[in-house]
């Protein structure tokens, strides 16, 4: 396995994108933000699978990539799931009233 | 799957997570956010599962229990526990990323650069398992919220820290002394505990958006580690999304960030507390309350953690429905660091059906208090302290503030008048067009509630 530099430049970019991106959030969704960046962030999972899916792998490797599997599944579920929950309270007042 | 299709499958699912924070912007487009975060996610791990060479029995198990974990935890949760609940999320993504790279240090044949990202990500995912978990047992007060301190704390910890990162970098030179690896483990797991227990409910806020960078950067790690770009992007997104929250958290408290990075906080002296004068506060019933709040023609709440600890906000919102039917204009100001995360009281509000244009942050309202007739305070303190503008002994001075001192009149609804979480008396209280409304919050509100409707029908 062979690490190129493209990763530290790809890092770097994706750092000064973060900090655009986010900064335009408003604070109003600070809370869904956290948890959507938290679900995303639970792309670790694809790490996990490698390992729990090898096919010649150790217990040891299986064990704890299955419990990874399971620890970044539940955040995916969970994560997006409440996130829309939130996002979905968030109405505007129409005048109705 | 061959190795370009999957490799544009990650290039898709990188681009989805980007428009997704983006979408994020407006709460008119936040949705089509999660579903672009959605779509993305999909598409990495069905991509994944294609690749080939793969056995597929322990990943259904996996998929089975983190789905039926996960579902409960998303649709039971109650709102006003969210704080707990993403404390728990960070816990688990950490743990992920932390048994990846054990799994990976001992397949063996490790070494060089790929080394240094696993130890960075076992030392992130790690510490920031136990320390979540903390921040879990806090939040949900299992364990005691007060912030607990002794002497030569930071010191302790910087050497534990120090410790850790010295097994590391052994580790790094040495990958085949496998005795320091579960030395390195355990001292990460401790740092972790030992990082939150003198963190105060309060401090949260900071910590909660400092864990969730630790945990994107351990994921970002693991992308160095397995070459594996979408890991990187999506963790260096999730850390600066982290990093950028407890900055604007830190600067709403007027703390240092260095304070921040190296955990040494939540440790307000309490000192101020002792020498202070008796003083009287004026009190009032809910009738009367009802009665001025009927009469105002602005009124601008603040809610802070006592609303969502007394579940008062659907209470407030029939007061809101109430008032603003009568004629009255009814603004909720919010400050950065109100409640346990960031943006919690927005959430608990947003959950109590009150429009979200009704809810400000404090640079735009702040203006507006000299023109309100009313400031409802409700189960907030610190962030209300006038002492904190104008009497430089405090320890909170400096610390940017809501305005309420400055509206015709101030009605604070609080259990007693025990200072807040930081041990600091509030000026506020004893001022001459200040009434305290003593009690828990939801019955209050629902007292005035119920003598303002009485009026209606009168």
């Amino acid at each position: 396995m062979q690490v190129s530099e493209t990763d530290l430049y790809v890092f770097m970019l994706a750092a000064f994108l973060g900090f655009e991106l986010i900064r335009r959030v408003s604070p109003l969704l600070h809370t869904p933000l956290m948890s959507l960046t938290n679900a995303i962030s639970a792309i670790a999972v694809v790490g996990s699978l490698i390992l729990a899916g090898e096919k010649d792998a150790s217990t040891l490797t299986r064990v704890l990539g299955t419990v990874a599997v399971t620890a970044s599944m539940t955040n995916i579920v969970s994560g997006f799931l409440i996130t829309d929950r939130m996002l979905k309270m968030f109405k505007k007042d129409r005048g109705k009233r | 799957m061959s190795e370009n299709l999957l490799e544009l499958c990650y290039l898709v699912a990188a681009a989805l997570f980007i428009l997704s924070l983006k979408w994020m912007n407006s709460p008119a487009t936040a949705r089509r956010g999660v579903f672009a975060g959605e779509a993305g996610m999909l598409l990495a791990i069905v991509g994944t599962l294609l690749r080939g060479h793969m056995q597929y029995e322990w990943i259904v198990v996996a998929f089975v229990i983190g789905s039926g974990v996960g579902v409960p935890l998303a649709y039971l949760m109650p709102m006003t526990a969210v704080p707990q609940r993403t404390a728990l999320s960070h816990a688990f993504g950490a743990l992920a990323a932390a048994l990846v790279g054990t799994a990976e240090y001992y397949k063996g044949q490790t070494s060089g650069f790929i080394m240094v990202a696993l130890i960075v990500e076992m030392l992130l995912g790690y510490l920031t398992f136990t320390g979540s978990l903390m921040a879990f047992g806090k939040l949900q007060e299992i364990l005691p919220t007060r912030p607990i301190v002794y002497r030569n704390q930071n010191i302790l910890n910087l050497s534990l820290l120090a410790a850790a990162v010295g097994f590391g970098v052994a580790l790094i030179i040495h990958p085949e002394q496998m005795w320091m690896f579960p030395i390195f483990v355990a001292l990460s797991l401790l740092f972790g505990v030992l990082l939150i227990v003198p963190i105060g409910g309060a401090d949260m806020p900071t910590v909660i958006a400092l864990l969730n960078s630790y945990a994107g950067l351990a994921a970002c790690a693991m992308g160095f580690a397995l070459n594996n770009k979408l890991l990187v992007i999506a963790g260096a997104l999730d850390g600066s999304s982290g990093f950028i929250l407890s900055i604007i958290m830190c600067r709403a408290m007027n703390r240092s960030f260095t304070n921040v990075l190296f955990g040494a906080f939540g440790q307000v002296q309490m000192k101020a507390v002792a020498e202070h004068e008796q003083r009287t506060a004026r009190s009032a019933t809910p009738e009367e309350a009802a009665e001025i709040l009927d009469a105002a023609r602005l009124v601008i709440v603040v809610p802070g953690y006592g609303m969502a600890v007394a579940q008062a906000q659907h209470k407030l919102r029939e007061l809101y429905d109430l008032l603003t039917k009568r004629g009255v204009d009814v603004q909720f100001a919010i400050h950065p660091v109100a409640g346990r995360m960031p943006g919690h009281m927005n959430v608990l509000l947003a959950e109590a059906e009150i429009p979200y244009d009704k809810l400000h942050e404090m640079d735009d309202i702040n203006s507006e208090f000299p023109q309100a007739d009313v400031a409802l305070v409700i189960g907030a303190n610190d962030v209300t302290n006038p002492g904190a503008r104008n009497d430089p002994s405090s320890p909170i001075y400096g610390m940017p503030i809501l305005d309420v001192d400055k509206a015709r009149s101030v009605m604070v609804i609080k259990r007693s008048l025990s200072p807040g979480f930081a041990g600091i008396d509030n000026e506020l209280y004893y001022m001459d067009k200040t009434l305290m409304l003593f009690g828990d919050a939801k019955a209050f509100l629902g007292g005035i509630v119920k003598a303002v409707s009485s009026t209606v029908n009168a």
